[in-house]
This record gives structure tokens, C-alpha cells and sequence, in this order.
């Protein structure tokens, strides 16, 4: 495997905002009503878009990495490319949090994951923009405005359900009872997280933590939830230890890249 | 709130949607979409009718709010001021200085 922290970091956010975007995207035509439809799906390619800045990226190390190659696959070409990492990377490759790749439930569901995922994203991205590597703080900046919308989107909805009617409050509580074991690996520095935080590289989960949970508190509030105590949580997925629903979703999204290597519309 | 034909359930109000753009002076009515309240119009229209940065500023109106002219007097209305072109402004000169005229 590869020994160049920066290369899976960088792989691990791309993951991130790949996989919650195609899980958004999967509602584009089944929206509740045109409009949310619409909106979800501007959300899902603000994340695509900032995936595909990150694979360039990882791309371009990869390249010119002297470690060993062989941990990426490169079809073809021999190069690697942002289409290669996103399309020809097995489940045990993805570094994506266990969080954005649940399924997409209800309504409720859907909203709470994009929730817990871009409160995180909003005060990571911020901290990211401040941080060493240039192009990754280039690419935190021009994502952190994205992700204000998509908190600020999701935060009302939240509300809206929460504070809604009984069957929206009940839905909201069983959605939480779903991910809310998923939301502490946010907040578990993976191994190449912690070699890059001393570095100035990455940015320092444990300091984030207060400030999420303080948002979600804020919300929850208005919303008439209930923050759970933090209880067992469930890690791995920025390791490559998926949950099954990985693996449904990537055997979608790949699966015409896998049948037919390098095709174009 | 109004029934929704197709499916039985309450839908939402129909809300009129004003935009200006960058270049213009006033808000101009783009059309219309479903929402709960003024603050959900306000970010519906801002997906559905800013997505390729046509505006700097929203307005949203319920439609219920507004009233429209009756078609059937169009003519009582307008073709009394068919034969009246000297309510136009066109017979003098603007200077150059002056815009958006």
C-alpha cells in the first residue's frame, strides 16, 4: 500500500463528497415536489464538483509520486486520472466516511444525513482553507460557499421535520436512531490524518468536534429533538472498512465504466 | 392550504417569483413554484431560477396576493390608448447622460 499520507487525505475527502453526492443524485426525478427535487440535485453536483477538484489533485500526486503505483489503479492510460479513482477503485479503496454512504431512507433520512455531513463540511472546510497545502486550501475555499448553502438548506429542513408534524417528528427520530452511531468517526483521525495534522496539513478534527456539536445542539432546539448521549459509534470507514451499502452504491455508479473502460457519451 | 388534485394530499401555496439580475434596475417576474413559506420560496427560487447566475436579489410574492386586470375588458382597458401617441415621450431629445430610459 501506499506510504504517501497526503495522497489517501486527499482521496479520503474526494470519497467523502463523491458518495454523498451520488447518494443526493439518486433523488434527482423523486424528489417530495420539483422544487426540493431541484434543490437536492444542486447539491449533489456541488459535491461532485468538488470531488472532481480533488481527484485532480490526487491524480496529479499519484503521478509524480515515487511510492509504490501500484496501490491506485490506473486502466489504460497508465496515468491516473479523476475518472480512474472515482470509477476503478474497489469498496476496500474507498475512503469515504460510513456516514455519506448510508442509503437514502425517507425524506427524513436523506435530510439528516446531509445535515450532520455539512455541519462538518462547513467548519472543516473553513479550517482546510487556512491550512498548508495550497490546493487543497484553494479547493476549501471555493467549497466552503457551497457547503454555507447546503447547511444553511439542510438546518431549515431539519427544523421543518422536527418541529413539524407527528409523523414527520417520528420520522426524524428513526432517522436519527440510524446515523447518529455514524457521526463520531467525523471526529476519529484516520492514520494518514494524523501524521498530516502535525505536518499543518490537515486539519485537526478534535478541535472541530466542540463546534459541531454545538451547531447540531442549536438546531436540534429549534427542531425539538432530542441530541442523543454520544453512545457506541462505529469507525472504519476512512480505512476501507464499509458498511454494506457501499458496495450497492458503487456497483451502480461504476458499473459502466467497469463494463465498458474508458466509454464516452 | 389547497388540495392537490393528483394526489389527495394538502400541497403547498403557490408563490410568484421576481428576480433582478445583475445588469437590471428592477425585479422581473420569472414565474412561479410550490413552497411552504416565504423563506422556503426564497431558497426554492434561488434552485430553481438562479442556478446559471441570473440574479442578485429575489423577490417572492404569494399568488393569492396579487390581483390581476380581467381579460374579458381588455378592450374598455387598453384601445382607448391605441390612437394617443402623444403620451409616448418620444417627441424630444434625451441627452446622452441619461440612462436607463
Amino acid at each position: 500500500m501506499t506510504k504517501d499520507p497526503l495522497i489517501d487525505y486527499t482521496l479520503h475527502l474526494a470519497d467523502n463528497a463523491l458518495v454523498l453526492g451520488h447518494r443526493n443524485s439518486e433523488w434527482t426525478g423523486h424528489g417530495p415536489i420539483l422544487e426540493q427535487d431541484i434543490a437536492l440535485s444542486n447539491i449533489a453536483l456541488d459535491q461532485i464538483g468538488q470531488a472532481r477538484y480533488l481527484y485532480q489533485y490526487a491524480a496529479g500526486l499519484i503521478n509524480s509520486s515515487t511510492t509504490d503505483r501500484g496501490a491506485y489503479p490506473a486502466p489504460r492510460t497508465g496515468e491516473a486520472t479523476e475518472d480512474g479513482l472515482a470509477y476503478h477503485r474497489d469498496g476496500w479503496d474507498f475512503k469515504n466516511c460510513l456516514l455519506v454512504e448510508q442509503d437514502n431512507g425517507d425524506w427524513a433520512k436523506t435530510i439528516l444525513r446531509q445535515f450532520f455531513f455539512s455541519a462538518y463540511q462547513y467548519f472543516f472546510y473553513q479550517q482546510l482553507a487556512g491550512r498548508k497545502d495550497g490546493e487543497l486550501a484553494a479547493i476549501a475555499e471555493k467549497s466552503y460557499k457551497e457547503v454555507s448553502y447546503h447547511l444553511r438548506w439542510s438546518s431549515e429542513w431539519v427544523i421543518r421535520l422536527g418541529d413539524g408534524t407527528e409523523e414527520s417528528h417520528r420520522r426524524m427520530n428513526d432517522a436519527l436512531d440510524q446515523l447518529w452511531r455514524l457521526t463520531g468517526e467525523l471526529y476519529t483521525p484516520s492514520s494518514y490524518e494524523k501524521m498530516l495534522v502535525a505536518e499543518g496539513i490537515a486539519v485537526d478534527l478534535t478541535a472541530l468536534q466542540p463546534l459541531w456539536e454545538q451547531r447540531i445542539a442549536d438546531v436540534f432546539r429549534q427542531a425539538g429533538l432530542t441530541v442523543p448521549a454520544l453512545g457506541w459509534q462505529q469507525t472504519g470507514g476512512k480505512e476501507g472498512k464499509h458498511t454494506e451499502h457501499l458496495g450497492y452504491l458503487l456497483a451502480e455508479m461504476q458499473f459502466l465504466q467497469r463494463a465498458y473502460p474508458g466509454n464516452e457519451w | 392550504m389547497e388540495k392537490n388534485q393528483n394526489t389527495g394530499r394538502t400541497a403547498w401555496p403557490l408563490w410568484e417569483i421576481f428576480i433582478r439580475s445583475k445588469q437590471g434596475l428592477d425585479h422581473k417576474h420569472v414565474g412561479s413554484l410550490h413552497a411552504a413559506d416565504a423563506a422556503m420560496a426564497i431558497e426554492n427560487a434561488r434552485d430553481v431560477y438562479t442556478r446559471r447566475m441570473e440574479g442578485v436579489s429575489i423577490w417572492v410574492v404569494e399568488s393569492k396576493y396579487v390581483h390581476a386586470s380581467n381579460p374579458d375588458e381588455a378592450a374598455s382597458f387598453y384601445d382607448p390608448a391605441n390612437d394617443k401617441v402623444y403620451r409616448h415621450p418620444t417627441f424630444y431629445d434625451l441627452p446622452d447622460e441619461l440612462k436607463h430610459m
